[in-house]
């Protein structure tokens, strides 16, 4: 058995309430851009969407970029399955997301902000409109330029791709670019841009407030911080929660299963399945360095307990995948339709159990050709999924 | 002008005529028509200057943009999966029942049209729906019914 001492930690940043953003704000914009930078990357903040990229770099990178205009983008296009944070964060505490756009502004040079919401958090813009308003209101004051404005999607997951949702801004089909050039030289407009998902820009607030090391001091190495959780599925208390990271699955489980939870998405599904035997095993954080098997989440974390059908779970996801695709590539709009008419088959038993491992190639495939993260992705909860619960996919 | 160029002209003069507008514009005019007839998208290219194939590219991409006309009150139920485990085709079966209509479809007044839609973002409230832009999580067959209640008088 692998022993693992780290315990769940709770921790209370994120939607604490903060009235003194004013004197933070001004303090921090009186601080030369290098220094915040520093701070950031000291703190090890990574991206918060899911895919983990440092924050500071992301900055620093766009800083550095000679573009005449840049813009800073906050990615609220919350589409993974199982993820409801950005949310709650934008209509609880959203003066930390505009703080840290204003401030992302100021270390990049940039006057313009966008917040790319949601289509189905159209309920929100009243409320967001009249903070934006304030807050505008207030770095006037200040003698900060800087302005936000929201824009709507309408109903298509793969827009919270960075550059998906570039394309959508721009007018166009929601179809991912190659990558390079990235966008903190080539993004919006094809101009220099930083694009942060929601809860990254709110604890940047934490750091320029508390500064990097209250920030490091939680999580474990490669993975510091506490991150947003959102728990549902066969849970007792669904909900989101700030924890830690480095949280071991089996502490989660105890935590916020059911007492019969046979296995946990993590990760929405994009993400990888982890049955009941490797709860011990895993660890929720950035990939790699920790013992055993590290899974990053957005903060999707999905329990089902031994009444669900794997097979179903499978069959939902994949119905998911082939409406998002955006159907640009090959691997991704071919695959995604492929491996759902493949299970259903192996399952009507019009193909043989073994047309699940031809199956897994093409899983494979689609991870290394497909253009973009939802395509490369779909091998994550696909083979996590067929390699535990085989009988199932096929009786 | 008839009124639907009344109100592309409209929604260009406030957002502006560039393509980086098309969809607030794509957007303003479902919400008013409730679809994007072929008319209206080439109207929209007509007054920002696109070509009338950019317009129909985009605006076929979105699952909100809708192209056949729905009724005042658009139903669309979360069909992921913790929704679909937490009894989202009971839902479904109340909301069809009530309204005398099936998935795709719109009541015969134009008043009610029935969709389902991918993962809302309301996981933990399980399962949930939006009527036009307004959320309701937590659903049961009866707080289905009483909702739906409301909307028939209106």
């Amino acid at each position: 058995m692998v022993a693992h001492s780290y315990q769940l930690k709770r921790a209370d940043f994120i939607f604490k309430n903060e009235n003194d953003w004013e004197r933070i704000l001004d303090k921090t914009l009186k601080r030369p851009p290098q220094e915040l930078i520093n701070e950031l990357m000291s703190s090890e903040l990574k991206g918060r969407g899911g895919a983990g990229f440092p924050t500071g770099l992301k900055w620093k990178l766009t800083a550095e970029d000679p573009s005449d205009e840049k813009f800073v983008i906050c990615n609220a296009d919350e589409g993974e399955p199982g993820t409801f944070k950005d949310r709650e964060i934008l209509s609880k505490v959203p003066y930390k997301v505009l703080m840290a756009m204003a401030v992302c502004g100021y270390v990049i040079g940039s006057q313009k902000g966008y917040i790319y919401l949601r289509g189905e958090y159209k309920f929100l813009v009243p409320e967001l409109n009249k903070v934006i308003q304030e807050f505008e209101y207030y770095c006037k004051q200040i003698g900060h330029q800087f302005s936000i404005k929201i824009f709507l999607g309408s109903g298509a997951y793969i827009c919270g791709e960075e550059t998906a949702l570039f394309e959508s801004m721009e007018g166009k089909r929601g179809e991912p670019r190659n990558k390079p050039p990235y966008p903190s030289s080539n993004g919006y407009m094809g101009k220099a841009t930083v694009v942060n998902n929601v809860e990254t820009l709110a604890h940047t607030f934490t750091i320029f407030k508390y500064g990097a090391k209250k920030f490091y001091d939680l999580g474990v190495q490669y993975s510091r911080g506490s991150k947003l959780f959102s728990v549902s599925g066969d849970t007792p208390k669904p909900g989101i929660y700030e924890l830690e990271l480095g949280m071991s699955l089996q502490d989660f489980v105890n935590e916020f299963g059911d007492g019969d939870t046979k296995a946990v998405q993590v990760g929405g599904a994009s993400g990888f399945l982890v049955p009941r035997k490797r709860f011990e095993k895993t660890t929720i954080g950035y990939r790699g360095k920790l013992t055993g098997i590290s899974l990053p989440t957005g903060g999707s974390m999905m329990l089902y307990n031994s009444s669900r059908s794997m097979y179903n779970v499978l069959d939902n996801y994949l119905e998911f995948f082939r409406e998002e695709s955006c159907g640009q590539c090959t691997p991704c709009r071919v695959g995604c339709q492929q491996l759902h008419f493949g299970i259903k088959a192996v399952k009507r038993g019009d193909k043989p159990a073994q047309y699940l491992d031809k199956l897994l190639k093409l899983t494979e495939t689609m991870q290394l050709t497909a253009k973009c993260g939802l395509g490369q992705s779909v091998a994550n909860s696909f083979s996590s999924i067929v390699e535990n619960f085989r009988e199932e996919m096929i009786y | 002008m008839n009124p639907v160029q009344d109100l592309i002209k409209n929604l260009a003069d406030e957002h502006g005529r560039t393509r980086a507008n098309l969809l607030p514009i794509l957007q303003g005019v479902v919400e008013q028509e409730k679809y994007l007839s072929e008319y209206s998208m080439i109207e929209i290219a007509r007054e920002l200057n696109l070509s009338a194939a950019d317009v129909y590219g985009t605006a076929t991409f979105y699952s909100f943009l809708e192209h056949k006309k729905m009724g005042t009150y658009l139903i669309r139920v979360c069909k992921t999966i913790t929704c679909a485990m937490k009894g989202k085709n009971q839902i479904l079966l109340i909301i069809e029942d009530m309204l005398k209509i099936g998935l795709g479809e719109t009541t015969s007044d134009g008043k009610f049209s029935l969709l389902q839609t991918n993962c809302l973002g309301w996981c933990h409230k399980a399962p949930a729906m939006l009527i036009n832009d307004e959320v309701y999580t937590e659903l049961t067959p009866e707080s289905v019914r009483e909702i739906l209640t409301e909307y028939l008088k209106k």
